[in-house]
């Protein structure tokens, strides 16, 4: 299996805190792969990089083996830098978070950002945008009637997969609190990844709705073709659904493995699931 | 290019420079607090003047009305702040800058329906308005005791936002507006007291501007008033002495620009005036427009990142 | 509330039929009073400067209410599209008395038409270039660097360097205005005209607009106004979504400062100040941030209380030989700032909120009105 994400000595400083130090992961096609670790670990930081939301300090990202984010140390950061690497990486790619997503990597959020003033059906459509043929005047004028169409019907289509098709009229923020999550998930496939990031996609979900999403994001995960990395603080899910776990602690790696072997590992009992007994 | 060519416009870009900086500084604190561009802060300033307008003609000596339209300035910034932005607290941020320029419209509105829409002539406040001589140009006092003022002003503020409580509070505040509320720092009072240092300096601008130009009209203060903002983005915006710097820079090098024509033509660089005064005001812009671009951050500015 | 509409073809339902004909009715009673009533009635003043405002209210709802981008340059773009199409429209032989201090530069004449056209493209074109650079920063830098630009915009457009072009800073005039829309029939009766044609003019670009926000790119712009950090991960560029948006507002606001020439027969520079931005931005505000039948329905009402209806507060009343207090020259606009304050504090939705008519029609409770419509 080749890798679909990988992520070389990522290091991410804001001034002289260190949010992410010299990261290394890597996602490989059709797993699931978790990344977990106590709360300002440095994990949504982490996915920030890959989706262009920031800069690296230093490091690379590869995504289907293109560089799609590279930098190094420069100007002021020369001297606060305090990760490790210097040097190692020479490269500068940065791309705006629109192309990361183009390229065919999707994410939700950790606090949900839905399109508050659109219908349910709307935010999934917003998200079939990019992928449109039509510049602003054919669309002004409807001469992509055909390809709007199409958006409309692929819109509707996803909502009944993920089983938000009655209420597609219902304006977003009017959803309970999973279903919103649900909703967050579809406008993103929408955007036709290949690689899906969640950030904890079962915060503030009851037991059964968190049972719900790991089945969820099986089928999901089957039926569209898709690689999963996911950022998520309930263990039970964590451990049912993934292939593979990264722990991270004050953005370092501690460790990885499968989830027995991170069960059993001790300096993640000591670290994480030590202090959290959920 | 001779000194006494440059000389008098240097002096009044100075005394302009520091009513500026006086209005900018109002700006900026509110800016650090509130993230508002308080449109109405010029026509605050332009209020106080017509205020002292009025309390003069009404006889009062000159003792009791300058300090009382000084008061009367403060109150109407107070219960501005109280009445049309206190209630939009937790409303978006366009719907307080959407009010904020319904205040000035009003205040505007209000000055044109009493004064009629004519220029009222301001007072002549004896010392301060006597011409004087310096190194062969002549001006008024004004000028020279502006920039001495704000100097003595500006410190005085800053002793006052580095060590009191008060000032404490508002450097909390202005760092995260949330947290320091949950920390017990009591905001409306903060806000309000923000509200009243800026329409005090605001006021005592107004009194150095207005001896200078000598008219106060309705819409005197909008351009005084766009342009201390500038001054206040050039400066950095939240930071006290950045905004009284590029006041300065602003005034200078407008008044420069009034008289390049002339300084031009005698410096023997051109033949003929090309109107370049009508650009006095266009410039203030076209500095804000290509700081934003090299620098949006000003000169002393914090860069502040966004949490996603 | 269940959708009834499929969302995948849109149906046009009782209520948009009821808007459609309320919309045709409009422009049928306009063209039948205009033969009828006489001219000068101030009927037809509010009805042209009404239409006229209505297209510029629009084109800033399209910025701020639609993509969120909090702009105050309205005035500047109206001013270069206003001289573009004097410029532009006047006749060969009006040049030499109204350029009579400069030899004019420009030696063609357009039609009104193209002119109208040539008039948004340079709006547009100016704001191209200035929003290179703004657009990258936050909203409310946005709002003073545009304030600022129209200032720029009104001094060099003033310049006596720029005399052959712009006249200066004296007026221009004698080129076609609404009045030369009336047709003079064979049988000697004329064929008003003058105030169906803003109405078809202004009526034309909010249609176009309409659709653009209605489409995919309307929706992305929606998307960027209630949350840019979700709409950007949604593969929208930002950049190029605003700066988009950007330059159709300031299209049609060069159209709608065409029409505002041809409205007041004479242009000068100095008149287009930020006063003219703050009150379309409170026409805006009135009829609801984000909706366009609201800016459309408070450009009229603004108007006409402004020319018409309010004219009485600037004059000096009695009831028998009693004199109404307060009421002298201003007092009117004193009256109009304290409405507005109460609407921007009370009833900060506006009339209709994010809601168009058909919805109102259809007795919608809206989306979530005016909350969310920036951060």
């Amino acid at each position: 299996m080749s890798a679909v994400l990988q992520v070389k000595d990522i290091t991410m400083q804001f001034g002289g805190v260190v949010a992410v130090n010299n990261l290394s992961m890597h996602v490989d096609e059709g797993e699931i792969v978790a990344l977990i670790g106590p709360n300002g670990a440095g994990k949504t930081t982490a996915f920030n990089c890959i989706t262009g939301v920031y800069e690296p300090t230093n490091g690379e990202v590869l995504f289907h083996d293109k560089v799609i984010a590279a930098n190094h140390p420069t100007g002021k950061m020369k001297k606060l830098y305090a990760g490790e690497n210097r040097g190692k990486y020479t490269r500068v790619v940065s791309n705006t978070p629109d192309k990361i997503t183009k390229l065919g990597i999707a994410r939700t959020f950790q606090n949900i950002r839905l399109f508050k003033t659109q219908t349910v059906f709307e935010n999934v459509l917003i998200a079939t945008h990019l992928r449109k043929s039509s510049n602003v005047l054919t669309a002004t004028f409807r001469l992509n009637a055909r390809e709007e169409r199409a958006m409309r019907e692929e819109s509707l289509a996803l909502l009944e997969t993920v089983g938000l098709a009655d209420v597609a009229g219902e304006m977003a923020t009017s959803l309970p609190y999973g279903k919103q999550r649900r909703l967050e998930i579809a406008r993103a496939l929408a955007t036709k990844p290949s690689l899906l990031l969640l950030d904890e996609p079962a915060a503030g979900m009851n037991p059964q709705e968190t049972d719900e999403l790991g089945a969820f994001i099986r089928e999901i995960k089957e039926r569209f073709k898709l690689t999963v990395f996911m950022i998520e603080h309930h263990m039970n899910l964590v451990m049912d659904i993934s292939d593979r776990i990264y722990v991270i602690d004050f953005g370092k790696l501690i460790a990885e493995g499968t989830p027995a072997e991170v069960q059993d590992n001790p300096e993640v009992i000591q670290a994480y699931l030590g202090v959290d007994e959920e | 290019m001779s000194f006494s060519t440059v000389l008098p416009y240097l002096l009044s870009g100075i005394s302009v420079g520091g009513q500026y900086a006086l209005i900018a500084i109002g700006y900026t604190m509110v800016y650090g607090i509130l993230r508002l561009i308080n449109f109405a802060h010029g026509d605050v300033f332009m209020v106080s003047g017509i205020l002292m307008v009025y309390l003069n003609a009404s006889g009062l000596p000159l003792y009791i009305s300058l300090p009382l339209s000084v008061l009367l300035t403060v109150v109407i910034g107070f219960v501005i702040e109280r009445v049309a932005y206190k209630p939009l607290r937790s409303a978006p941020r366009m719907s307080i800058m959407i009010s904020a320029i319904g205040v000035s419209y009003l205040l505007q509105n209000l000055v044109l329906y009493i004064t009629g829409g004519l220029n009222q002539v301001y007072p002549t406040i004896p010392w301060i308005s006597q011409s004087i001589s310096v190194f062969g140009a002549t001006t008024r006092m004004v000028t020279l005791v502006t920039p001495v003022l704000v100097v003595i002003l500006v410190l005085a503020l800053v002793l006052l936002i580095n060590h009191t409580k008060v000032g404490m509070a508002m450097r909390a505040v202005s760092k995260d507006f949330e947290t320091s509320q949950l920390m017990g720092v009591k905001i409306n009072s903060v806000i309000s007291v923000t509200f009243i240092i800026g329409s005090f300096l605001a006021a005592i601008g107004s009194i150095l501007y207005f001896t200078n130009y000598t008219t106060v009209i309705q819409t005197s203060g909008a351009m005084p008033g766009l342009k201390a903002f500038v001054a206040a983005v050039f400066g950095g915006i939240g930071s006290v002495p950045g905004a009284v710097v590029g006041a300065f820079i602003i005034g200078i090098c407008e008044s420069i620009i009034k008289g390049l024509d002339l300084i031009l033509l005698q410096a023997g660089v051109t033949t003929q005036m090309l109107g370049l005064s009508t650009f006095s005001d266009a410039f203030t812009f076209a500095l804000l427009i290509v700081i934003l671009i090299v620098k949006p951050t000003g000169l002393f500015g914090e860069k502040t990142t966004d949490k996603v | 509330m269940q959708n009834t509409i499929s969302p995948v073809k849109k149906k046009a339902d009782a209520a948009t039929w009821i808007t459609a004909g309320i919309i045709l009715a409009v422009y049928v009673a306009v063209f039948v009073l205009e033969q009828f009533l006489p001219a000068t009635s101030m009927l037809f003043t509010v009805l042209k400067k009404g239409a006229t405002y209505a297209l510029v209210a629009v084109s800033m709802n399209l910025l701020n209410g639609f993509t969120g981008l909090f702009s105050l340059g309205q005035a500047g773009f109206m001013l270069i599209g206003a001289y573009t199409y004097a410029i532009f429209s006047m006749p060969m032989e009006a040049r030499a008395t109204v350029y009579q201090y400069y030899d004019c530069a420009i030696n063609v004449t357009l039609g009104v038409v193209p002119s109208l056209i040539l008039a948004g493209l340079v709006a547009a074109a100016f704001a191209f270039l200035i929003g290179l650079p703004v657009l990258r920063l936050k909203s409310d830098y946005l709002a003073i660097a545009t304030l600022g630009f129209a200032e720029i915009i009104r001094a060099v457009f003033q310049w006596q360097k720029l005399g052959p072009v712009t006249n200066g800073s004296n007026m221009l005039k004698d080129y076609p205005t609404f009045n030369d829309f009336n047709i003079t029939l064979a049988n000697g009766r004329t064929l008003y005209l003058s105030t169906l044609m803003p109405f078809i003019i202004a009526g034309v670009c909010i249609a176009i607009i309409v659709l653009l926000i209605n489409s995919s790119y309307g929706r992305a712009f929606k998307a960027i106004r209630d949350d840019e950090v979700a709409a950007e991960a949604m593969g929208i560029n930002l950049a190029r979504h605003k700066q988009l948006s950007f330059c159709v507002s300031s299209f049609f606001a060069g159209v709608g400062g065409a029409m505002l020439a041809m409205y007041t027969n004479t242009i000068q520079a100095k008149t287009f100040t930020s006063a003219m931005t703050y009150e379309i931005l409170l026409i805006v505000v009135l009829g609801g941030i984000g909706s366009v039948s609201g800016s459309c329905v408070a450009s009229f009402l603004f108007v006409a209380c402004s020319e018409w209806w309010l004219r009485f507060l600037d004059q000096e009343q009695y009831i028998g030989t009693w004199q109404v207090p307060l009421l002298r020259n201003g007092f009117r606009l004193v009256v109009f700032s304290i409405i507005i304050m109460l609407v921007v504090l009370f009833y900060r939705q506006g009339m209709f909120g994010m809601r168009e008519l058909p919805d109102i029609l259809r007795g919608k409770r809206g989306r979530r009105a005016g909350k969310g419509a920036v951060k």
